[in-house]
């Protein structure tokens, strides 16, 4: 079996067609449709032959992805399975071995297994390298126990990428090993974490002597650091890379407001409104600008300033929108314990949106650390002190 | 028909780019600079002429045909953008950009027009547009100068940009037969140009006092409001490619000074505090330059998205360039508050670009009104 191929924009619309032939969209089982599309390779294309993909360049996956919507063919939900697309898929390709490829990508791609992410902890956020979940070999067998915090889709989830702590005696960053966790194996406990919107869009997952055979590790033991660093980069690349249509997301439902209701109209708050419009309009430009440098190549620092400045836009637009709203912002839409699989701020109303921005700027890197990385990484400033960086993991204050 | 706008530098553009930074580098050195702006010729018109006329900058957006090189606003864009960062004393804004656009904005066919660009474009004659530096595009036809039955021009403005370098003035005026733009030498009789003292000591403005100056149409009725309005947003949205340069080179600037400078036995640039605002800094550089080059873009393909372009870029940009030269002045400390450093240039400039050619807040007003968000 070959890795790669040589395959352009028309073979590919060929195969596409091929596969649409035999297994007409409208007459097949939605499942057997995707694991067909998977089999002939069209599932992400720049993945190896017989993983799903061609060895085909990356930008030619949008090729195939045209091709099959406007066949109506069914896709793979990707929001409701974006962890294992964005995150473990990229980190099992780069680590696992083709065992592990070849059991987990095919399920994982077809959305028949649900995978979530077991890294942050209650006293390891930020640090994320100071996380304490143990990890004991028995045998073939390593013993786990611990807990996890800020799991999106663990309670649907099948299976986890998960950070431990394997060699306590040795500094933080040396002593970790990465697995893929069974979330059905005795011992894993998810239990709903109810956020200040009301709802429990995140989970805490607890750990307790869960059994995780030693053919389920990712990388080396010790390594678990490295093998982290692939999955978080992957979620880098994934952040912003969308096109945004000008008033866009967030501020589309202040304008649309401010439009449809003159009698809330004051002078402040259309100053307010216009000086965060010219900010969304630039931000989408910088957004656009860096896309271009990516299509060419050239990927510029710009990515790390684009989550930090779209956090800070969105908490400001939805702020204004309560004060726009008057005695109506008074008001929340449901205060109920919900359980939802995916994030929805167009769905609900101004007063979920202000709650729920409080988390972008906290999700996936906080302000602070991202102001610390585009501080050092970009400009390059000194580096903050690294009081921890020679001192065994058990000696750490906490 | 809208296609989508390139955002980024072409490698003509970067070539463009390293020849005048050199240009600069090698003559607008900040003590020279410093220097010149307590002179008696505060506008550097040897460094002038090798940019406009050797490097071919004044004539970058004009026409093949009527003398120019037929390149665009982008790559005039870039030259501010240069300018910006080096604050030379040329007369780029009132010539190139201001004089130069209004004239491309009138009838070209026009004999005075087909006569004057060829010289603009090739650096051998300096322009300036005779509306106060603050005028916004948008406004009404100004009426400060009036057309006398002779045909020779009256009247008085004030705040010129770069009028006291300038040979030609772009005039526009209102006579008998309505508004027209008329090219006035500055030499002639009956011309006062008063220079002022600026706040910004590297660009310069001046009073402009006609009395029966003589003078020549270059667009009548039918064409003067447009010129006008031509110049006006082209150079709005030009300009937030000088505010991106002052602001690149402001920030640049004071992360090296807080790398080199140690306090507390540390580099000042270590405190995270510090870190931290330097880094929202490198934020709003990044959007100042994603607004600057959609605007220099939208102006040079003629977009119909242009003026919502250009006002979004002023504004933002002109927020970002007092900003960043502010933040500049605070960081550098004891430094920063002294003649002798230059990021009081840069603070100047960056104040005196916020009131050209419209504030944020007249722009904001504007794009109410193009976006549909009106109070």
């Amino acid at each position: 079996m070959t890795d790669t191929t040589t395959v352009d924009a028309e073979q590919l619309r060929g195969l596409v067609r091929e596969l649409l032939d035999a297994h007409d969209p409208a007459k097949t089982d939605r499942l057997e449709f995707l694991q067909a599309r998977f089999d002939a390779g069209l599932a992400w294309v720049h993945f190896p032959v017989g993983l799903g993909g061609l060895g085909a360049p990356r930008s030619l996956q949008s090729v195939v992805e045209k091709e099959f919507a406007a066949a109506g063919a069914p896709d793979n939900n990707p929001r409701r399975i974006g962890i294992g697309l964005g995150m473990a898929a990229p980190t099992v390709l780069a680590f696992g071995t083709q065992e592990q490829r070849e059991r987990f990508l095919r399920p994982l791609w077809t959305g028949e297994e649900v995978w979530c992410q077991l890294f942050s902890e209650p006293g390891a956020g930020s640090d994320l390298a100071a996380l304490g979940t143990r990890a004991v070999r028995d045998g073939d067998d390593w013993i786990v126990t611990g807990q996890k915090v800020w799991t999106s889709v663990a309670h649907i989830a099948r299976f986890a990428i998960l950070v431990t702590r394997t060699d306590p005696d040795v500094p933080k960053h040396q002593g970790m090993t990465y697995f893929i966790c069974d979330m059905e194996a005795p011992g894993v406990e998810v239990r709903p974490l109810r956020q200040i919107t009301g709802e429990a869009e995140f989970n805490e997952v607890f750990l307790t002597d869960v059994r995780i055979p030693d053919s389920r590790r990712l990388g080396k033991v010790g390594e678990g650091w490295k093998v982290a660093q692939t999955t978080l980069m992957n979620e880098r690349v994934a952040i912003g890379g969308n096109e945004i249509p000008r008033e866009g997301a967030l501020l589309g439902k202040v304008t649309e407001t401010w439009r449809a209701r003159p009698e809330l109209r004051t002078p402040e708050l259309q100053d307010r409104l216009l000086k965060l419009w010219v900010e969304a309009e630039s931000l989408r430009l910088a957004s656009g600008r860096l896309r271009q440098q990516m299509a060419v190549g050239a990927p510029g620092p710009e990515g790390s300033v684009l989550k930090l400045a779209f956090s800070e836009l969105n908490q400001a637009l939805s702020g204004l929108e309560i004060e726009l709203m008057g005695e109506e912002g008074l008001r929340y839409d449901d205060w109920t314990n919900r359980r939802p699989e995916k994030v929805d701020f167009a769905g609900r109303e101004a007063g979920y949106r202000y709650l729920r921005a409080k988390g972008n700027s906290i999700e996936g890197g906080t302000s602070e650390v991202l102001r610390n990385i585009i501080a050092e990484r970009v400009l390059g400033l000194p580096s903050e002190p690294r009081v921890d960086k020679d001192v065994a993991w058990k000696d750490l204050p906490r | 028909m809208t296609t989508t706008p390139d955002l980024l530098y072409s490698e003509v553009e970067e070539d463009l780019r390293s020849s005048v930074r050199a240009l600069f580098a090698a003559n607008a050195e900040a003590s020279a600079v410093l220097a010149r702006t307590e002179s008696s010729e505060p506008y550097d018109l040897k460094l002038w002429r090798t940019l406009a006329a050797d490097l071919g900058a004044a004539g970058l957006a004009v026409p093949e045909e009527l003398g120019g090189h037929g390149a665009s606003v982008r790559e005039v864009a870039l030259v501010l953008e240069e300018l910006g960062r080096s604050v030379a004393p040329v007369p780029f804004l009132g010539s190139v950009v201001l004089a130069t656009s209004a004239l491309l904005g009138a009838d070209t066919a026009n004999t005075v027009v087909a006569e004057l660009l060829p010289r603009l474009a090739a650096g051998e004659l300096i322009g300036a547009l005779a509306v106060p530096l603050t005028t916004q595009p948008g406004v009404a036809f100004p009426e400060a100068v009036k057309v006398n039955t002779e045909g020779t021009l009256s009247g008085r403005v004030g705040s010129v940009v770069d009028a006291s370098a300038a040979e030609l003035l772009v005039v526009p005026a209102v006579g008998p037969d309505g508004p027209g733009l008329y090219a006035v030498e500055s030499a002639a009789a009956g011309v006062s140009v008063s220079p002022v003292v600026s706040l910004d000591l590297t660009r310069r403005i001046a009073d402009v006092t006609l009395e029966n100056a003589p003078a020549r149409l270059v667009a009548d009725a039918e064409h003067a409001p447009a010129a006008l309005q031509h110049a006006l947003t082209t150079g709005a949205g030009l300009l937030a490619s000088e505010q991106l340069g002052i602001a690149d080179w402001s920030l640049t600037e004071t992360v090296r000074y807080l790398k080199e400078r140690y306090q507390f036995g540390r580099q000042v640039g270590s405190f995270q505090a510090l870190k931290h605002r330097l880094a929202n800094l490198y934020v709003e550089v990044v959007n100042a330059r994603a607004a600057a080059r959609y605007a220099a873009d939208a102006l040079a393909t003629g977009s119909e998205d242009a003026p919502i372009a250009v006002a979004v870029a002023k504004s933002r940009n002109s927020a970002i360039a007092v900003h960043v030269t502010e933040e500049a002045v605070q960081l550098h400390g004891g430094i920063g508050m002294t003649w002798e450093h230059p990021a009081h240039l840069y603070l100047k400039r960056a104040k005196s670009d916020e009131l050209a050619l419209g504030t944020p807040g007249k722009h904001r007003a504007t794009l109410a009104t193009l976006i549909d968000l009106q109070g």
